[in-house]
């Protein structure tokens, strides 16, 4: 058995699982704050297996989930101008913006997109098209905001001039400031997400445990991560003492990876951004500095984000600030389903609607 | 072919088509039958036959494994196969945009004619259009099969019964991550690889020495789960598919993994499925991994009676390693990779 795979050991999760269903002494409200966190529970078969005790909330986590409305408008108003290419991950493309429409139909059109992998293929999109201007869209926390600010910096080496990007990405801790300083909010811990803390270390994080005294695990996606940390926060909750643990040690180092947050801090100021339903959250968002100016495709293409009425009876917000869960939306699985979302829960692969709908058993 | 660059003349119908037809097609795919060069062929063919049609778009034409042309043979032999029939002829439709290099025709027709030997099919009529660059991306080529059925009545997804075994030939997911890897120009998963593969012979001996087959579906798109989920929904069964049973290449699980994607969704173009009842299994296992295409065949599920299952009827249950038990739902659309 490789390192990965005992991460997944039957046996191993078995024992934890007795573990947890022994010491479990009172009801654990833990939030998974990553969609990725929900969906390797679902994946995994893990959430039948755990004890009753035990409720999972879905969080911000997810990208594509709390990108605003007014950004997804201004994706769409983006693909309607003439000589722009727009370069995007593929989870963006059926995010429903206003009227339904999104930017799959956009391209069946007629609009010039196409999905990349990295922002470094949008940049070589630039280089192949230099008559168009090639607008990658910055969406993701911090996990993908270091690659974008690199592929910005090579295009300035490079005088790549008809290379934008779009800067909608968010900031995972001041959102989790948010929640906890909403009265409503009724977590009893954090699962804190894997991929972004291999940036941020655990440092961020501290003051969810000194301030609000709620444990916090920085955790990997397998089973067995998941159980440990599990673990970890009701040992904590018996102790009455919270603390953040790095239990994802052999990806995320304590100190994260300061080389990317450099990087990252070279092209972007904080600022304050709009999360599709939470709110206006300060210092929780990246906009170019004046250095990299000339790369924002807000200013070179004068977009302006305009207000977006919220689609009636769409709770994706009440389930990003884990009030309720997804199968309480009075639209899931009804008028809101992955053939016809109505918010982005439904849409991404990692959003929480989304896993829901897709591995509900019923019995 | 004397000529390096297909141009607009090639698909007129006059002098330059000829040579095309006589120095390229005829060469390579010549057969009795294609060389009437009558307007239809005139086939030997006799009691209920099969057919189907497919259209091969796929992006890049030539990828590690096989290329365009490989995959329109194949993938219509498989499906002519499938309803326990013996595959017999094929028809071919080239769509070439034009400025295709002759040698990458040549290419693509050597190797299809190669692929309809080794299925023992013939090429017995096609047909080829050139059209203005832009029009069509590089070549896109339609085959159509016929064959005969082998079996008393043919096979369906309508026809998994409770009890039932239900196996796969091999790994899952090879040739969608190949095709997407080298579509996108990833060096992550180097050594993936297409498994586009003729299954009619899998297929005769699968009916001539075990017999009793219920169903024969190949998983192209939408993978594995999205075919049985056509299937459990067809015959109004539940299927529980054991996750850790179902073959799949560390290679192809890692590009997954990478991705965001689930090789469970993921196209074969040389694997199938077979559902028969479970005392047939072992035997029906034993033969596939004698066969070429079939080393690698296995077990990874069963068909049950939604009144008896953790699903319901149409659904594909998925248990885990850890025991639990999820849906494997149909996919919606195609699978994006994600963000993060």
């Amino acid at each position: 058995m490789n390192v990965s795979d005992s991460f997944k050991d039957p046996e191993l999760c078995k024992k934890l699982l007795e573990q947890l269903h022994n010491e479990l002494d009172a009801p654990l409200r833990f939030m998974e704050v990553c969609g990725t966190h929900t969906v390797a529970i679902f994946q995994s078969g893990l959430r039948q297996l755990l004890p009753k005790e035990i409720v999972h909330l879905s969080g911000p986590g997810c990208p594509v989930c709390v990108t605003h409305e007014s950004e997804v408008a201004a994706f769409l108003d983006l693909a309607e101008k003439d000589d722009v290419i727009i370069a995007t991950f593929g989870d963006l493309m059926r995010v429903p913006g206003p009227k339904g429409r999104n930017l799959k139909l956009a391209k069946a059109e007629g609009a010039r997109i196409e999905i990349v992998y990295s922002p470094l293929d949008a940049l070589k999109l630039a280089q192949n098209n230099p008559n168009d201007t090639v607008v990658f869209l910055g969406v993701g926390f911090e996990t993908t905001a270091p690659t974008i600010a690199a592929s910005i910096m090579m295009a300035k080496q490079q005088n790549i001039a008809n290379f934008k990007v779009l800067s909608f990405h968010k900031l995972v801790p001041p959102a989790l400031k948010v929640l906890l300083d909403d009265p409503e909010c009724a977590v009893d811990a954090f699962l804190l997400p894997g991929h972004v803390s291999t940036i941020l270390g655990m440092e961020p994080y501290h003051f969810v445990a000194e301030r609000y005294n709620t444990p916090g695990v920085i955790t990997g996606f397998d089973p067995v991560d998941i159980l440990e940390s599990l673990l970890i926060m009701v040992e904590q909750r018996k102790k009455g003492k919270a603390s953040i643990v790095n239990q994802y040690k052999r990806a995320v180092s304590d100190s994260g990876n300061a080389r990317a947050r450099e990087i990252m801090f070279s092209v972007f100021d904080v600022a304050e951004a709009q999360w599709r339903g939470v709110g206006t959250i300060p210092d929780s968002g990246l906009v170019f500095n004046d250095e990299y100016a000339e790369f924002d495709a807000l200013k070179a293409l004068n977009i302006t984000l305009t207000e977006v009425p919220q689609t009636p009876g769409c709770k994706c917000g009440e389930v990003l600030k884990g009030k309720m869960q997804p199968n309480d939306c009075p639209l899931f699985a009804k008028a809101c389903t992955p053939a016809k979302p109505v918010g982005p829960c439904m849409v991404s692969t990692e959003g929480s609607c989304a896993a829901y709908f897709k591995y509900q058993v019923t019995a | 072919m004397s000529e390096s660059t297909l141009l607009l003349d090639h698909g007129s119908g006059g002098m330059a088509s000829n040579r095309l037809i006589g120095d390229l097609f005829f060469k390579h795919f010549g057969n009795p039958i294609l060389n009437e060069m009558n307007d239809a062929a005139l086939l030997d063919i006799t009691g209920p036959i099969t057919m189907s049609t497919d259209s091969y778009t796929v992006d890049p034409i030539f990828f590690p494994g096989g290329n365009i042309g490989t995959l329109a043979v194949h993938g219509t032999v498989n499906d002519v196969a499938m309803l326990g029939a013996k595959p017999r002829y094929l028809s071919c439709g080239f769509i070439i945009e034009e400025g295709l290099k002759m040698s990458t025709l040549e290419k693509i027709v050597i190797e299809m004619a190669q692929a309809a030997k080794e299925a023992d099919v013939l090429i017995v009529t096609g047909d080829t259009k050139v059209v203005p660059r832009g029009c069509v991306d590089k070549i896109f080529i339609n085959t159509t099969g016929v064959g005969e059925l082998i079996l008393p009545e043919a096979t369906s997804g309508a026809h998994a019964k409770p009890g039932d075994a239900v196996l796969v030939s091999g790994t899952m997911g090879d040739h969608g991550l190949t095709v997407l890897s080298n579509r996108e120009g990833l060096n992550f998963a180097t050594d993936v690889q297409s498994d586009s593969a003729p299954l009619n012979h899998i297929i005769e001996a699968l009916i001539n020495e075990i017999g009793d087959i219920h169903v024969l579906r190949d998983p192209t798109r939408g993978g594995l789960a999205t075919t049985l989920n056509e299937i459990a929904g067809q015959s109004k069964v539940t299927i529980k598919l054991i996750e850790n049973q179902v073959p799949v290449r560390e290679s192809v699980r890692n590009g997954c993994s990478f991705l965001g994607l689930d090789p469970f969704y993921l196209a074969n173009e040389g694997k199938l499925i077979c559902i028969l009842p479970q005392e047939k299994a072992e035997a029906a296992l034993t033969l596939m991994r004698t066969m070429k295409y079939g080393e690698e065949a296995v077990q990874v599920g069963t068909v049950l009676d939604p009144e008896n299952s953790p699903g319901k009827a149409g659904q594909v249950v998925l248990e885990t390693p850890l025991g639990g038990h999820r849906l494997l739902n149909m996919l919606e659309g195609e699978q994006l990779p994600r963000i993060c």
